[in-house]
C-alpha cells in the first residue's frame, strides 16, 4: 500500500510538471501582452520597457520556464503582475471557499442522483424510470448560470429562505451546492441505475431473495454496497468537471472561491495566477483520482491494487 | 451648459484665492454604512499602481493629492496643498501644503512625503501605469531610464512648501497633479508593507481601510481626523466583491444593496426604466467617454482618406444607439460634449450610404473591398459589430468580424495589424477633464509607435505641433487654447481616422436611503459614486 501511493505520487509530481509546462507554453505563445496590462493605456514606450525588463518577460522561453520552475520547487509562485500580491497568498485566501464548495457540491450529487439511479432501476421500465432518466438528461445539459440564477430567484428572493448569495453561513451553501447537484446528479442517475440492474440480476441476490430476507433488507445491504463502485471512479473524474464548472456557479452566488480569481486573471493575462490556479486544479484533479483509487479496496476488499 | 461650466471653473480655479470655501450639505446626516457590490475583486488600492474604474474612485476616498476636483464637477480645487502659484513663464509650481494634515497612522503630512510620493510613482521599480503623465517635471527622463533615484524638479523649500520645476510648458499640470497617481504617501507605510501597499494602504483621504477579506469584501471606516471638516458623512461603506450586476440588482431591490458598482444590467435596464419607483432611484449623467472605430491608415485601401470618408458615413449611429437601449448619445467627433474645447457647430460625416457608395466607387474601389473589424467578445460589443458589418455590406464593404477577449484585442491594435477596431469595452475614458487627453495616446505620433493606444496608427506632424503648442500655453482654459484644440479635432476629422460612434451615458442606480446631491452620483471622477460626500437619510 505504502509503495503504491508512492508510486503514484511520483506519477503526480511528473503530471503536474507537465501540466505547467504546457500551461507556461499556452501563456507565451499567446498573443496577448501582459505587459501592456500592467502598463496600461498611457504608457510610453519606456515604461513598457522597464516593466518588460524587470519581470524577466524579455528573456527567452526556457528561462522564463525555468525561473519559474526553480521558485516553485522553493515553494514560490510567484507574485501576481496586476496585484502585486503572492500568489499563494491569493490561492490560500480563496481555496477553503471552493474545497467546500466543491464537498458539498459533490455530497448534494450523490444524494441526489443515487436516489434516483435506486429507484429507477428499482421500477425499470415503468413511467418513473423513464421519467427520472428524462429528467437526468435534462439536468446534464442544463447551463449551469440559468440554474444557479433560477434557484436564486425562486429560493433567496421571492421565498426569502435562504440569502441572496454570499459566504460565511451554512444557509450561503445550500443553494450553490444545490445548483451543483442538480447539473451533476444525472450523471450519477444513470451510471447506479445500470449498475444496480446489473447487480439486481446477480446470483447473490436471488439467494438472498429465496431464503427470504425482506426486500428492503436485500437493497440497503446486499445490493447497494455491491453497485456503487462505479460511483466511486466517477468522483475522482467529477473533481475535474467541478474545477471547469464552478467558475460560474462561484459568479453567480458570489462565492469567493478560486474560480472567480481564475477568471479575472485570464481576462488581464495575469501569467502567475494563472499558473497557479491551474496547477492547484491540476493537484485537486490528481489527487481526487489517487484518493477513488485507494478508497475502492476499502469498500470491495476483493479488489487489490498492484 | 456643461462645457462652459467646466471651462469657466477652470479659469475660476487658476485665480482661486488661498482659501477653498467648503459649503456642506444642509440637509446631510452623518452616520450610517453603504453597501456597494462590484463583480470583480478589487486588485489593489495603491494609488501608483490602481488604473481602473473601480479602484480609482476607492483611492480617491483613501488617499489625496495636492490638487482636487470639486464634487460632482471637473472643476479643479486645491487638496492638500492650501494654495499655489504658477511663475510667468509657467514653468515653476509652488505649491504652499495644509498644516495640520494627519495619516491614518496618525504622522502629519509634509513637504519630504510629497517628493518621495512623486520619486516612488516615476521610479521604475514601482511599474506605475502613470508614470508617463509626470513627464514635464525636470528630471523625468533620468529616472525613466534608471540613471536618478530623485526628481531634480521636485524641491522641499520647507516642510509645508514644494516647488516643482517642469522641463517643458505643460497646460493640463495641475489636472496631473490631481491624479491619484500624484497622492502623498506615507514613506514608513509603504515600506513596511514589504511591496504590498496595494492591500495595506494607508493615505490622508476621508476613509481608512479597516478590513479586507480577499475575494469578499472591503470595509472602509471613516476618518475621524479627516482634514476636511464634517467629512465624510457615512461611518462605513462595504465593498462586496464577485458578485454579478443581476444579483447586486435583486438585492438592491430586497434592500440589502445600496449602489450595484457595475450599473444595470443590460437585460434588466427597460424593465428597470419602465418602472415609475425604480427610475426615480436611477440618476443620469454624462461622462468623458467615447465609442468609435479605427481605421488603421496604414492598411490598403484604408490608406486612402476617400474611403475612410465614405465609412464615415456609412455607419448607421442611431441603430447602434437604439441597440443598446438608448444609453448614448450618438458622437460626431473625438471629444465627448461635455469635455472642454468640444467643437459644438460641427455637424460631423452625415449618414448618407447612396453618397458612401458613390465615393467609394469614385477611389476606385466600386465593387468594395474586404476587410476585417476587431472586437471585444462581451456583450453588447459583438452585436454592436454585426451591425456595423451590415452597415458597411449595404456599401459593398465586405468585413469579417474577429470578437476575441480583449487583451488579443488590445494587442493586435497596438501591433497594427487590425484593420478596424470597435473600441467598444476598451473605449478612451478621460484621466482628467481636459481635451489635451484625448490627442496624445489615441490619436498622436506618440501612440502610433509598436504597442501604443493609437489603433488608427493615424500620425500627422502638423496637427501634432499644433497639439503641442496648445499644451505649452500656461493658462489650461485659456478660450486661445481651446480654440487650438478643437480645431486640431476637426483636423483629425477630415482626416477620418475614426468613426466616432457614441458617448455613452451613466446611469447610477442607488437605494431609497441614500441622499446627496444627484451630481455625487455620477461624478466625473468618482466613479459610480463620491463615497466622501453621500450620506444615508435615516
Amino acid at each position: 500500500m505504502a509503495a503504491l501511493v508512492l508510486r503514484r505520487l511520483i506519477q503526480v509530481g511528473l503530471i503536474l510538471l507537465g501540466v505547467s509546462f504546457i500551461t507556461f507554453f499556452l501563456l507565451y505563445v499567446l498573443p496577448a501582452d501582459p505587459v501592456r496590462q500592467i502598463a496600461g493605456r498611457s504608457a510610453t514606450p519606456q515604461t513598457v520597457a522597464n516593466i518588460r525588463e524587470q519581470l524577466g518577460l524579455d528573456q527567452p522561453f526556457v528561462v522564463q520556464y525555468g525561473r519559474y520552475l526553480f521558485g516553485l520547487l522553493q515553494g514560490d509562485m510567484g507574485r501576481s503582475y496586476l496585484q502585486k500580491t503572492d500568489v499563494a497568498t491569493l490561492i490560500m485566501a480563496r481555496l477553503p471557499a471552493s474545497l467546500l464548495l466543491m464537498a458539498a457540491g459533490i455530497a448534494a450529487e450523490l444524494v441526489i442522483g443515487l436516489t434516483m439511479g435506486v429507484i429507477a432501476a428499482l421500477w425499470r421500465g415503468r413511467a418513473v424510470d423513464s421519467g427520472l432518466m428524462m429528467t437526468s438528461f435534462v439536468t446534464v445539459s442544463a447551463p449551469q448560470f440559468v440554474v444557479a440564477l433560477l434557484l436564486l430567484y425562486i429560493f433567496a428572493v421571492k421565498l426569502g429562505w435562504f440569502p441572496i448569495g454570499g459566504y460565511g453561513t451554512p444557509a450561503h451553501l445550500v443553494l450553490p451546492a444545490l445548483t451543483l447537484g442538480i447539473l451533476g446528479s444525472g450523471w450519477y442517475a444513470r451510471i447506479m441505475r445500470s449498475s444496480m440492474i446489473e447487480v439486481l440480476r446477480a446470483d447473490f441476490i436471488r439467494t438472498a431473495r429465496a431464503k427470504g430476507l425482506a426486500r428492503s433488507r436485500v437493497i440497503l445491504r446486499h445490493a447497494l454496497p455491491n453497485a456503487i463502485l462505479p460511483v466511486i471512479a466517477m468522483i475522482g473524474i467529477d473533481i475535474g468537471i467541478f474545477m471547469g464548472g464552478i467558475v460560474v456557479v462561484e459568479g453567480v452566488f458570489g462565492w469567493p472561491g478560486i474560480g472567480q480569481l481564475a477568471w479575472q486573471a485570464i481576462q488581464r493575462v495575469d501569467i502567475p495566477i494563472i499558473m497557479g490556479v491551474t496547477l492547484v486544479s491540476a493537484c485537486a484533479i490528481v489527487l481526487g483520482n489517487l484518493l477513488a483509487d485507494l478508497m475502492v479496496p476499502l469498500i470491495d476488499p476483493r479488489i487489490r491494487i498492484r | 451648459m456643461k462645457k462652459l461650466l467646466a471651462s469657466t471653473a477652470l479659469i475660476a480655479a487658476l485665480a482661486l484665492p488661498a482659501f477653498a470655501q467648503e459649503t456642506l450639505d444642509p440637509n446631510a446626516k452623518s452616520g450610517g454604512g453603504i453597501v456597494v457590490t462590484y463583480k470583480d475583486d478589487v486588485a489593489t488600492l495603491d494609488p501608483a499602481i490602481g488604473y481602473d474604474w473601480q479602484n480609482w474612485s476607492m483611492i480617491k476616498s483613501l488617499f489625496d493629492g495636492l490638487m482636487d476636483y470639486v464634487p460632482g464637477t471637473t472643476e479643479l480645487r486645491p487638496g492638500l496643498a492650501e494654495s499655489y502659484e504658477i511663475s510667468a513663464d509657467g514653468m515653476t509650481f509652488t505649491f504652499h501644503l495644509r498644516a495640520g494634515v494627519k495619516f491614518h497612522n496618525g504622522r502629519e503630512m509634509t513637504a519630504d512625503d510629497v517628493k518621495y510620493s512623486l520619486d516612488r510613482v516615476t521610479t521604475p521599480a514601482t511599474q506605475s501605469p502613470g508614470a508617463g503623465f509626470f513627464g514635464a517635471i525636470a528630471g523625468y527622463d533620468a529616472m525613466a531610464d534608471g540613471s536618478a533615484t530623485s526628481l531634480a524638479g521636485v524641491a522641499v523649500i520647507d516642510p509645508a512648501t514644494v516647488e516643482i520645476k517642469l522641463s517643458r510648458p505643460d497646460a493640463t499640470f495641475l489636472h496631473v497633479m490631481a491624479l491619484n497617481f500624484a497622492s502623498v504617501v506615507p514613506k514608513e507605510a509603504v515600506e513596511a508593507a514589504n511591496g504590498d501597499f496595494g492591500k495595506m494602504p494607508v493615505g490622508t483621504g476621508a476613509f481608512k481601510l479597516s478590513e479586507w477579506t480577499i475575494g469578499q469584501k472591503l470595509v472602509f471606516a471613516k476618518n475621524t481626523d479627516f482634514w476636511r471638516a464634517g467629512l465624510p458623512y457615512l461611518d462605513t461603506v462595504t465593498f462586496e466583491v464577485g458578485q454579478e450586476p443581476i444579483v447586486a440588482l435583486l438585492r438592491l431591490q430586497n434592500g440589502e444593496v445600496d449602489v450595484p458598482g457595475d450599473g444595470i444590467p443590460p437585460a434588466k435596464f427597460q424593465e428597470v426604466m419602465g418602472d415609475p419607483a425604480q427610475a426615480a432611484q436611477v440618476i443620469e449623467g454624462g461622462q468623458l467617454q467615447t465609442g468609435y472605430i479605427t481605421l488603421n491608415v496604414t492598411i490598403p485601401p484604408l490608406d486612402n482618406v476617400e474611403v475612410r470618408k465614405a465609412i464615415n458615413m456609412a455607419i448607421n449611429k442611431d441603430r447602434i444607439v437604439q441597440l443598446i437601449n438608448g444609453r448614448a448619445v450618438v458622437a460626431n467627433q473625438p471629444l465627448p460634449p461635455s469635455m472642454p474645447g468640444y467643437t459644438i457647430d460641427y455637424k460631423g460625416y452625415e449618414y448618407n450610404p447612396d453618397e458612401a457608395k458613390k465615393m467609394l466607387a469614385d477611389a476606385g474601389l466600386p465593387d468594395g473591398f474586404e476587410t476585417e473589424l476587431y472586437v471585444m467578445n462581451t456583450d453588447p460589443n459583438p452585436r454592436i459589430a454585426q451591425a456595423i458589418q451590415q452597415d458597411l455590406a449595404a456599401i459593398g464593404v465586405k468585413a469579417s468580424i474577429q470578437s476575441i477577449a480583449q487583451a488579443n484585442v488590445i494587442e493586435a491594435g497596438g501591433a497594427g495589424t487590425a484593420p478596424m477596431i470597435w473600441s467598444g469595452g476598451m473605449a478612451w475614458i478621460a484621466d482628467f477633464p481636459d481635451p489635451s487627453n484625448f490627442f496624445g495616446p489615441i490619436l498622436g505620433c506618440s501612440g502610433a509607435e509598436d504597442g501604443g493606444w493609437n489603433w488608427s496608427k493615424f500620425c500627422d506632424a502638423a496637427i501634432d505641433a499644433e497639439a503641442t503648442a496648445a499644451d505649452s500655453m500656461i493658462d489650461p482654459a485659456a478660450p486661445e487654447r481651446m480654440k487650438m484644440w478643437s480645431d486640431v479635432y476637426m483636423k483629425v476629422m477630415e482626416q477620418a481616422p475614426w468613426v466616432p460612434v457614441f458617448n455613452e451615458q451613466r446611469y447610477t442606480m442607488k437605494s431609497a436611503r441614500m441622499g446627496g446631491a444627484d451630481n455625487l452620483y455620477v461624478d466625473p471622477v468618482s466613479i459610480p459614486v463620491n463615497y466622501d460626500y453621500v450620506y444615508v437619510k435615516e
